[in-house]
């Protein structure tokens, strides 16, 4: 498969994560779901030139992106769950505490 | 089509429809499964890139612990699914509007493949990813690599930080207190008779 496939599949899977982000707004879960999708299509990008190049950096690269991905998920996870803690819920309409 | 094409478009539907189930999916069990599904193809397309150590990271790490988590996370909350579908349709054609606007103009400007229509070229026979991967990793790129690490430990830190609560009535182990204890608070010696049948 040449590399524009590749790059062409990145691109409708970044495509579908900003779809995602328009029409999830008041969920967060899928939200963040949303975000792990672009992530994902910014990887596929990275995987495809680094082989087609023939340089190992961008491999070492999406190794990194993994790595900042899972603690970025992590990190809005336990906020997500203290949040429920406080407020019983997810709707980021009831979200306005730190409206003027 | 030989059979890598095969394999290629295979995959890449799959990864697509599921993408597109994560987004449009009421359920978020369902939409979180189906993540898991793009993950998996995703992984598929990179064995067939040759990437086959990041594929198996992707697999084990990204599948296996971060959405894991998410699932934990999605049925540990009690969500009330009717209010968080409200105004789901009323983004949808702007939405759809921009995100074909944006696949074509990408399309566009990537389907050459950046100027000589690049070929793959074929790795030796005994090309190893993963070996690849650990000789620029742990010399070049040794710097971010620690970074990397700080970065995790500073999100276990900051995850416990933000949702650990102490319950009053654990019982835990203070090691200090332990250390510090002294032989007249735990033994007590008393002298007594020695009892004679009568």
């Amino acid at each position: 498969m040449p590399l524009s496939s590749y790059l062409i599949l990145g691109a409708i899977l970044f495509a579908l994560s900003v779809v995602g982000i328009f029409l999830n707004r008041k969920n967060v879960v899928i939200l963040l779901m949303a975000i792990e999708l672009n992530l994902l299509a910014v990887n596929m990008n990275f995987v495809a030139f680094s082989r087609f190049l023939g340089d190992s950096a961008g491999q070492v690269f999406v190794f990194f992106i993994l790595t900042v991905a899972a603690a970025e998920a992590a990190i809005g996870l336990a906020i997500l769950i203290t949040v429920f803690r406080n407020y019983r819920t997810i709707n980021v309409d009831d979200l306005d505490a730190l409206k003027g | 089509m030989d059979f890598t094409q095969y394999v290629f478009y295979f995959f890449a539907t799959v990864l697509v429809f599921a993408a597109f189930m994560v987004i449009t999916i009421r359920n978020p069990v369902k939409a979180a499964l189906f993540l898991v599904l793009a993950f998996f193809s995703a992984a598929g397309l990179w064995v067939l890139l040759e990437a086959e150590f990041l594929a198996i990271v992707l697999v084990l790490v990204y599948v296996g612990a971060v959405m894991v988590l998410f699932l934990f996370v999605v049925m540990m909350l009690d969500i009330n699914l009717a209010r968080l579908r409200e105004g789901f349709g009323e983004y949808l054609p702007i939405g759809g509007l921009v995100a074909v606007l944006m696949v074509i103009e990408m399309a566009l400007i990537l389907s050459d493949g950046f100027g000589t229509g690049r070929a793959l070229v074929p790795h030796p026979a005994d090309y190893s990813n993963t070996r690849e991967l650990g000789r620029i990793l742990y010399t070049a790129y040794a710097y971010p690599f620690e970074i990397a690490g700080a970065i995790l430990l500073t999100a276990i830190v900051a995850a416990i930080a933000l949702t650990m609560r102490r319950r009053p009535e654990t019982k835990y182990q203070n090691p200090g207190l332990q250390v510090r204890v002294q032989r007249n608070e735990r033994v007590r010696l008393v002298k007594m008779k020695s009892e004679k049948k009568s």
